[in-house]
């Protein structure tokens, strides 16, 4: 048992043991979410801020069930409604936002490194809930409690995660948190959105999808993100079907016990076969509802850190 | 160099944890509406104890769960995140007497934070609390129901209690700073 952070930013620096207290506090509050009752007080008193800056549903949602499950009060403050379309800027904002007695800033940013600076900034908690295509630390953290409830445990596993990496947080996030849990990653897709410089972070990269995913434990999908430009990218999303898909003939190569994980939103007919999606090897929906755990965990753990914490990159 | 006094060893454990059993019987009347719930992490095993002790005397299984305080207790944001141990409770509390059972009764308020922890899961009949070691300085109107042994400490002093499988080394340790 090991944490004293007041913020959780990133998982890069992170250690093992770190990310493995997450993980085990996670498992006594995933529990609280089973009961008739599944609210615990620990967070009872505190205003959490969940500061929105890019659109988000899913990962919006998650922290607020997870605040309120701890008691804690959360507003939410998003993009549409923001005075940062007026002119006002994200250090302004979030020095109104502490104004108010805010304890925890959640925040989703377009820009890598926002997290570190709002915690350079001010005294609050500061929670990263993506920054740019920099990381996403509690998508990586409820993956990885994902893998570990199903498997018993991640040194050892071999974890492709096959699509759209070049600019996805998510794909960062977690392959530091594999990789220092013991796991070995392998990054497959189209090569112009999975660069071999990624073999810098300790994994492995491919560009044949059977090959990436042959001896798979855990196959990690991510959606080809049409928001950020992808027209240059590769041919068509067709083509990326038919190359990089996962449909039962690819499938039937793999591991019988492989598992499939996809961060969501899922594309169905896409980057997975429909069927597949909604099959007993798919972890989809269990990752939301771990999802909440893991940020019950993280707030309840940083709640306590008082320590000096070093905020560096970003 | 702190000093250690060993103030219970196995058998005076053995002999308290059979006291506390007898007077469990003796206080409730019908042992099928008695449940046992250790407190993480100390209480768990003492509860088992008492489970099994109770169990021979009622010639039937008594239900023991161990139930962890830590989020809900009151100093969360004062000091370092505490580790959570697992609560499990795989018998409804609702209309039962819920025995909570912890190795050391010292400020009360793990038992504050216990009570109403216990609470989320349903409805007890009654509450009773059994202690292996009540060493005082509460901070709050908690009294145990049932006490292996009093101990007068001073507030710097340490109560360790140490109980192993199959119970040979057992023993209560009071550490003088």
């Amino acid at each position: 048992m090991s944490w004293n952070r007041k913020h959780l930013l990133d998982i890069e620096s992170l250690s093992a043991d770190e990310i493995t207290t997450v993980l085990d506090t996670a498992k006594a509050f995933k529990a609280v979410g089973e009961r008739a009752i599944k609210k615990v007080p620990a967070l009872r008193g505190k205003t959490v801020v969940n500061l929105f800056i890019e659109p988000s549903t899913r990962t919006r949602i998650s922290f607020e069930l997870a605040a309120q499950r701890l008691s804690a009060d959360i507003v939410n403050f998003t993009a549409d409604a923001s005075s940062l379309k007026k002119g006002e800027t994200l250090k302004d904002t979030a020095r109104n936002l502490e104004a108010l007695n805010a304890d925890f800033i959640v925040i989703r940013h377009s820009a890598a490194g926002a997290a570190h600076f709002l915690a350079r900034t001010l005294n609050t908690h500061v929670i990263n809930a993506g920054d740019g295509s920099h990381e996403h630390p509690t998508q990586a953290l409820l993956d990885a409690f994902t893998i570990r409830e199903r498997k018993g445990t991640i040194a050892g596993l071999n974890v492709t995660i096959l699509g759209d990496i070049l600019f996805s947080r998510v794909a960062r996030s977690n392959i530091w948190a594999l990789t220092k849990l013991g796991a070995k990653v392998t990054l497959c897709g189209p090569s112009t959105l999975v660069p071999r410089t990624f073999e810098a972070m300790g994994c492995r990269v491919t560009h044949d999808v059977e090959e990436a995913i042959r001896d798979a434990d855990i196959i990690h999908l991510l959606r080809i993100q049409h928001e950020r430009q992808r027209k240059t990218m590769f041919p068509s999303i067709g083509e990326y079907t038919t190359l990089f898909g996962l449909n039962k003939a690819r499938l039937a190569k793999t591991k019988p016990d492989s598992l499939i994980m996809h961060p969501g939103p899922v594309n169905r007919g896409v980057e997975i076969d429909s069927e597949i999606a909604d099959s007993v090897r798919s972890l989809i929906l269990e990752q939301v509802t771990n999802g909440i755990a893991v940020r019950m965990a993280v707030m309840f753990l940083v709640n306590g850190g008082k320590g000096p914490q070093e905020i560096t990159g970003g | 160099m702190p000093e250690s006094t060993i103030i219970l060893n196995n058998v005076g454990i053995e002999r308290a944890l059979a006291r506390i059993a007898h007077e469990i019987v003796e206080r409730n009347e019908v042992s099928a509406d008695i449940v046992l719930v250790g407190i993480q992490r100390g209480g768990v095993s003492v509860a088992e104890r008492l489970a099994k002790n109770l169990s021979q005397i009622w010639n039937a299984p008594v239900p023991c769960g161990s139930l962890d305080v830590n989020m809900h207790r009151d100093d969360l944001g004062h000091r370092a995140a505490p580790t959570v141990h697992p609560t499990l409770i795989p018998f409804d509390v609702t209309g039962k007497t819920v025995v909570l059972v912890d190795d050391v009764l010292f400020s009360g308020r793990t038992i504050r934070a216990a009570m109403d922890a216990l609470t989320d899961f349903g409805r007890p009949k009654r509450i009773q609390l059994a202690v292996l070691v009540d060493r005082g300085h509460r901070e709050l109107p908690i009294k145990a129901d049932y006490v292996g042994k009093n101990q007068p400490t001073s507030a710097k002093e340490k109560i360790h209690v140490r109980l192993t499988v199959p119970g040979a080394q057992d023993e209560v340790v009071l550490e003088r700073p």
